[in-house]
């Protein structure tokens, strides 16, 4: 198996303060892989996310980048365009509050068709035919197009964030606590729908859950952080069947079985 | 053909919420297994037949040795290999049927099954095809297809997860109590895809508590010792 990796985080380490957030952090992300990353509040898993995905520059280490032609980019060496334009089209990022990511004052449709034509498409008749195909991709009737999102629930919003993340087919989405703060039947349905979409298109994913039942649903591998180090990392089921670190035993121990 | 061999494998748990005891399972192990045979893993309940199960698998951790397995032609030992090479072994090469089914919420029966072929590239109406026929056999009713198996009775979920392990054709089956919730007549049954799996070249490693099953099915006993006994 010596595919080159999608993204590769070196000795990545950040400090807030006295607060040592990330430390000596090592990550390799292939194409098509789901890499969720666990650990408790406070681990620095959102962190790492950030730092991956550029929006945080950390204090030392690198993240390399390969983008579709295999030339490698340092993500925090990049000038800002670059860094946005790589946002916009080969990378997508799911919040826990689909509202970070929404326009609120924008229609569905609007809000699905805005990243293609930020990507360059022009024609209107394509651009709300995608619409209308990724919100019935995310089980929204087509007839919401034109409705605002303050009109949705809270589980639509969601979906509707993911239509507008996947539209432009991105290599790479990042996903922060995605099921975070929604009913469990919702949750379901938005599980269900990530881990369809995601092997169908080959996307991707770095997903930060402090869940673990959504990594063992959705992840090939896993990453078990604890005080902003890695502490074991390896297949999902292994690591979470026969975890070894003391930390990842009592993570796993401490779910409650329903 | 050797299929797969495991060679001095060991197998230990260490428990560090419990004072960091260590628990070994397995020590030296040594185990081979051909194509087209069926060998029965035997010994008291506790002496480790499904950690061996699932350290073959790659689901527990080897603690020492090698578990080499053929895959597309060449030995690969799981024992040492990267996760994507051991997810890789599992799609084309490596089967499992648990005890018991992990459902996936909204997920119907049919999918669940049908699952392993879509992932491989076949069309997804001829993949819920040959889901739903595999199930019928199973004697599954067409009205079960296509809900989730969440609310399905224990021998439903055990013969769901046995279409969904047989439906692949891997080359090399690890089978945990295939039949430990079946009635006679869907024994018969799964007796017989085992039969029709090895005469297909399929080696498999089985637990089989139900004498009839394993007198029927297997080529030989491999016992598996409790190491604390020992000791």
């Amino acid at each position: 198996m010596n595919e080159p990796t999608l993204v590769s985080a070196r000795g990545v380490s950040l400090a807030f303060g006295a607060i040592r957030a990330l430390r000596d952090v090592e990550l390799d992300l292939w194409p098509g892989e789901v890499l969720a990353i666990v650990g408790e509040s406070g681990s620095g898993k959102t962190t790492l996310l950030n730092v991956v995905s550029g929006r945080l520059r950390p204090d030392d280490g690198a993240v390399w980048y390969r983008d579709p032609q295999g030339v490698l980019h340092d993500v925090h060496a990049m000038p800002d365009p670059a860094l946005r334009r790589l946002h916009r089209s080969d990378w997508g990022f799911v919040h826990q509050n689909p509202r970070e990511n929404l326009r609120m004052g924008v229609t569905a449709g609007g809000n699905v068709g805005e990243r293609l034509m930020a990507q360059g498409a022009r024609h209107y008749g394509d651009i709300r035919a995608a619409a209308i195909d990724w919100l019935e991709q995310v089980e929204i009737d087509p007839a919401r197009i034109d409705d605002f999102p303050r009109t949705f629930s809270g589980g639509m919003l969601q979906r509707l964030q993911i239509a507008r993340t996947l539209v432009t087919h991105p290599r790479l989405v990042f996903m922060d606590e995605p099921t975070g703060g929604l009913d469990v039947s919702v949750q379901a349905r938005l599980l269900d729908l990530i881990r369809t979409l995601v092997a169908r298109l080959r996307i991707a994913v770095m997903l930060v859950t402090h869940d673990i039942a959504v990594a063992r649903l959705l992840a090939h591998r896993i990453v078990v952080m604890q005080g902003g180090r890695v502490v074991e990392t390896g297949l999902t089921d292994q690591v979470l069947d026969d975890p070894q670190h003391a930390y990842t035993q009592l993570l796993v121990s401490s779910v409650l079985q329903a | 053909m050797i299929m797969l061999r495991a060679e001095q494998l060991s197998k230990g748990f260490t428990l560090h919420l419990q004072g960091g005891v260590h628990i070994p399972v397995l020590a030296g192990l040594d185990l081979e297994l051909r194509a087209g045979e069926c060998v029965a893993l035997s010994g008291p309940s506790g002496a480790g037949k499904s950690t061996l199960m699932r350290s073959l698998y790659g689901n527990y951790r080897a603690g020492a040795g090698r578990i080499l397995v053929r895959h597309r032609g060449a030995m690969v030992d799981l024992a040492a290999a990267d996760p994507r090479t051991i997810l890789a072994v599992r799609e084309e090469t490596l089967g499992y049927v648990s005890q018991f089914l992990r459902v996936m919420p909204r997920v119907p029966a049919v999918d669940l099954v049908a699952d392993i072929l879509i992932g491989r590239g076949i069309e997804a109406d001829e993949a819920r095809r040959v889901a739903a026929g595999l199930l019928l056999r199973l004697n599954i009713p067409p009205r079960l297809h296509g809900l989730p198996p969440a609310t399905f009775s224990g021998g439903e979920q055990q013969r769901v997860n046995l279409a969904r392990g047989f439906i692949g054709g891997h080359p090399i089956l690890l089978l945990d109590e295939p039949t430990a919730s079946l009635d006679a007549g869907n024994r018969a049954v799964v007796i017989e895809m085992i039969r029709e799996a090895k005469a297909r070249g399929t080696a498999i490693i089985g637990i089989f508590h139900d004498a009839e099953v394993r007198d029927r099915v297997a080529d030989r006993l491999f016992e598996v010792t409790p190491l604390q006994e020992a000791a």
